[in-house]
């Protein structure tokens, strides 16, 4: 079985350590926090300017100051500390942010990542989406693997205009934890009950499966 | 009387000289931290054909967003816009030009040009439509773009906190953008909740030291909420 929203967090949350400071994405990155190992202190950055966001407010406690890069209200967590937009993306920018999570639409065997924009339809922009995947080294991707439609999003090169060129290594689908290494996929661990031919069926790019692949538990 | 006094009576007189076709940054993120009673003195005024500098271009009735009903607004450089509906109309319409342009960019070209700092390499858009047609560098075998400062005929800010010499203090995620366009205007305006005696604020938790402040005015703030999300418990 493909793996559910829930899952994908719970999984990408095993990539945590004590101490990380940590970005995550709209969507199924937002949703790893909720999975944050029992005694593991992580703080979370938000690039609007606050390293160490807190849960959502209570209805008390909203406050039209004290917001996250989504513009949702939040509360800052204990040891917070808030800054200037400048500040933030120095932080991104310079490599200090141990782990990025974001979502795409596509990632090829290059590393290259499109995530912003797709060409005919309405483009809103890129936000810090550039900046994260050009500044971060530790970055996991999420994504579907492939559409509704069954096309892969793991593909040779990129179709889409791209966010970043070469940024990425790790991407985490709904059937399979894959690396990026030297222009080719490696697959590393597959979905509960997902079969390798149905991972490979569903890649476009080149991809290299090792002899034991271990199915992720739960 | 100080000529370091930088308090302004009216939104009058704090927008005093802004003329159609200028360049105007603002700080704020979505609807946070925005400078709203500038924004309404500007539809007041009627300005046209102005460049924003901008995260964002706020909501068809709030923010930045109440300029483009009068088509105020010629250009908009931002990161993320399209939360309104008027833009995305005049956008398709071919009435409103936008520059898009990333968040961590637009914020140090912010900075750069505040700091007389004409342009600065980044690895941030290499490789993208954002980085077509910029000279590309190699720096320790990675390529960077680069990319030009930006500085306002005015910038517009919005401050908690500010003495009568323009030291301001920001609240929580309220400060986002507005410590660099207070930087980066020729004329910069500063409205804040309140306005103290200079020396009531503790010199070492200024975030914008007055020397970047040309005016300064009190408001009161709507401070709406864009996405208002709470817990239960």
């Amino acid at each position: 079985m493909a793996l559910s929203r829930e899952q994908m967090a719970m999984r990408v949350a095993r990539e945590l350590q004590d101490g990380f400071y940590v970005n995550l994405g709209i969507g199924i990155p937002t949703l790893v926090a909720n999975y944050v190992p029992e005694g593991m202190d992580v703080m979370l950055q938000s690039e609007n300017g606050l390293l160490g966001m807190g849960p959502f407010p209570t209805e008390d406690e909203i406050d039209a100051d004290m917001i996250n890069a989504g513009k949702q209200t939040v509360t800052a967590a204990t040891g917070a500390s808030i800054f200037s937009s400048a500040e933030s993306f120095a932080m991104i920018r310079g490599g200090h942010v141990d782990l990025t999570v974001l979502g795409a639409f596509e990632v090829d065997q290059e590393g290259n990542i499109a995530s912003w924009m797709i060409p005919g339809k309405l483009i809103k922009g890129m936000g810090g989406a550039m900046d994260l995947v050009a500044g971060a080294d530790n970055i996991i991707v999420t994504m579907t693997h492939a559409s509704k439609h069954g096309e892969s999003k793991l593909l040779e090169t990129c179709s889409l205009p791209l966010t970043g060129a070469g940024c990425i290594k790790k991407v985490l689908t709904d059937l399979a934890y894959l690396e990026i290494e030297n222009g080719t996929f490696i697959l590393k661990e597959r979905a509960p009950g997902v079969s390798v031919e149905e991972i490979v069926e569903k890649t476009a790019g080149k991809l290299i499966v090792p002899d034991e692949v271990p199915e992720m538990t739960f | 009387m100080s000529g370091f006094d930088k308090v302004v009576n009216s939104y009058e007189e704090a927008m005093a000289g802004l003329e159609d076709g200028m360049t105007v940054i603002a700080g704020g993120f979505g609807l946070c931290g925005i400078p709203e009673n500038l924004i309404a003195q500007i539809k007041t005024m009627g300005t046209k054909e102005l460049t924003f500098v901008s995260n964002n271009c706020g909501v068809d009735d709030f923010g930045l967003g109440v300029l483009l009903v009068d088509r105020q607004i010629k250009k908009m450089i931002s990161s993320y816009v399209g939360e309104n509906a008027l833009f995305e109309q005049q956008l398709l319409a071919g009435e409103l030009e936008v520059e898009l342009t990333p968040q961590g960019t637009l914020a140090e070209k912010m900075r750069a040009g505040g700091a007389g700092i004409p342009a600065f390499y980044t690895a941030t858009g290499y490789g993208t439509p954002v980085g077509e047609g910029k000279e590309v560098r190699e720096f320790d075998g990675r390529k960077y773009i680069m990319e030009e400062s930006i500085t306002g005929d005015f910038a517009i800010v919005k401050g908690w906190k500010a003495d009568r010499y323009g030291n301001v203090v920001y609240r929580d995620t309220a400060q986002n953008f507005n410590p660099m366009a207070a930087t980066a205007g020729k004329i910069t305006v500063v409205e804040v909740e309140e306005i103290v005696e200079p020396g009531e604020l503790d010199p070492t938790q200024i975030h914008t030291p007055g020397i970047y402040v040309d005016r300064l005015i009190q408001g009161t703030f709507e401070k709406r909420i864009e996405q208002r999300t709470v817990r239960k418990d």
